[in-house]
């Protein structure tokens, strides 16, 4: 399949922090359906530039899916229409000729705006410093299955380890939640046995620096799986639940 | 601050607190419903069921009142708090946005079918609670509500709203208390919509077949 689109973008311009944004409309012409959705606002910013134009400022580094930098949301969805990818895997071939696309900033409270599309999220940062670690000797690598791991744990554990904190979660969240990052930490760590000694302090004070941070609370909405590039399901939730009731009520933690 | 204090004012202590009231709650909506069902039986069958449930349980009827009052004020408040921190996550909303393939329309309506079940069941308790019982009685309150066509609707809709809040909120109190295994899932998720659709239909059905049968 071979073939250019033409398209009218809706892109919300903002020209910095704390300040009055509105939606501009472009014209992108004859783009070719194998490019990125990146590389599509790539080749619209080259023409805003060469008109004299400031570019569309977003945000960007690996383009292959794992950096976790890219991210806006299209069209109504985190990461746009197709499931589990980012934006900048996102190809122009799930688009129609005459397509109106509509893109906006991750909008949340703890991600402030710094300019058009690129959104701070160094809450997530915060939120990783509140517990999301193992505190561990540094030396020489130990001895290979010296700890005992089920391959089934480990599975589990690198299904949620594969979080690459890109805010998507946040972003389609309808409460703002940043439950189900705050879980693919939690539950990524609870499930092996280095991260059970620190699991009650870090469920709890992960999750009380989300709520100081300002996100939301879980509504159990499901939106944050559906937009997980790296399909991270619920079920992490459910652990983080599990961990936050034993924490809470039965570890000297508080 | 007290620990406990900490731990259910806290994100997920809050969820969980509005998860435990709320299955308390279907399990009274379980008993409310087979006894209100009586009336199927016919009104003596209704009354005397009436009868028996305020004689042989006469401690038991107003301590569960008690639980029941301060489990809901709890869903009210706790409900109310998270409403307004949610909407306080994203001050500013989105120009367009969709359903990703998560949210139901039970999901999507929560505070709001929430709400509209706290003006039923305040309305509700006074027309059969808090209501003088001595030249009438629990039957004839009855017939003389649902003869009304306002009074048979307004139930209908209420009962719409128990159910769509249900069929999210059974299966995501589960979730909330950690419960969730492939196992299991499939049970929770179908078991919670069936209980709401037959807590609606079955709650329901009582102002229809008076309108229809018994005015």
């Amino acid at each position: 399949m071979n073939g250019t689109i033409n398209l009218t973008l809706k892109v919300w311009r903002q020209p910095g922090p704390g300040q009055k944004g509105k939606f501009e409309i472009y014209q992108a012409k004859d783009i070719n359906i194998h490019m990125s959705f990146l590389e599509m606002l790539d080749v619209v910013n080259e023409e805003l530039i060469l008109s004299g134009k400031d570019p569309i400022a977003f945000d960007h580094d690996c383009r292959e899916g794992i950096c976790g930098m890219c991210g806006a949301v299209v069209n109504g969805k985190a990461h746009g229409p197709k499931k589990g990818t980012t934006l900048c895997q996102l190809h122009m071939r799930h688009f129609r000729d005459g397509d109106t696309i509509v893109i906006e900033p991750f909008r949340s409270k703890a991600f402030p705006i710094i300019r058009d599309l690129v959104v701070d999220r160094s809450a997530f940062d915060e939120i990783i410093i509140a517990g999301g670690y193992i505190s561990v000797n540094t030396g020489s690598a130990p001895d290979a299955n010296s700890i005992p791991v089920p391959p089934q744990n480990a599975e589990l554990a690198m299904d949620a380890a594969a979080c690459i904190g890109c805010g998507a979660c946040v972003a389609q969240c309808p409460n703002g939640s940043a439950m189900l990052f705050v879980a693919s930490k939690v539950s990524h760590l609870a499930l092996l046995p280095q991260g059970r000694p620190e699991a009650a302090k870090r469920v709890l004070s992960m999750t009380g620096r989300m709520k100081e941070l300002g996100f939301g609370n879980c509504g159990n909405e499901r939106e944050c799986e559906a937009v997980c590039p790296k399909q991270i399901s619920i079920s992490h939730i459910a652990r983080l639940n599990r961990e936050f009731l034993k924490a809470g009520l039965f570890s000297r933690e508080t | 601050m007290n620990w406990f204090i900490i731990f259910i004012t806290s994100s997920v202590g809050k969820k969980l607190v509005m998860a435990f009231t709320g299955l308390c709650f279907v399990l009274f909506i379980i008993v409310h419903l087979f006894g209100n069902l009586t009336i199927f039986l016919g009104k003596e069958s209704f009354l005397s069921y009436v009868e028996d449930l305020h004689r042989s349980h006469k401690y038991l009827i107003p301590l569960a009142e008690v639980f029941l009052l301060i489990f809901g004020l709890l869903h009210i408040v706790f409900g109310l708090v998270l409403y307004i921190q949610n909407l306080k996550a994203r001050p500013i909303s989105y120009n367009l946005r969709k359903n990703a393939g998560g949210r139901t329309v039970g999901s999507g309506t929560m505070p709001y079918t929430g709400l509209f079940l706290l003006i039923f069941i305040s309305l509700h308790l006074v027309r059969f609670r808090f209501v003088e019982k001595i030249t009438q009685n629990d039957f004839t309150i009855l017939i003389n509500t649902f003869n009304n066509l306002g009074y048979v609707i307004f139930y209908i809709l209420a009962m719409v709203a128990l159910g769509l809040h249900l069929s999210h909120g059974i299966w995501s109190s589960f979730q909330t208390f950690g419960v969730n295994h492939p196992k299991y899932n499939g049970l929770i998720e179908k078991g919670g919509i069936l209980l709401s659709i037959l807590f609606a239909v079955g709650f329901a059905s009582i102002p229809i077949y008076i309108f229809t049968k018994l005015s």
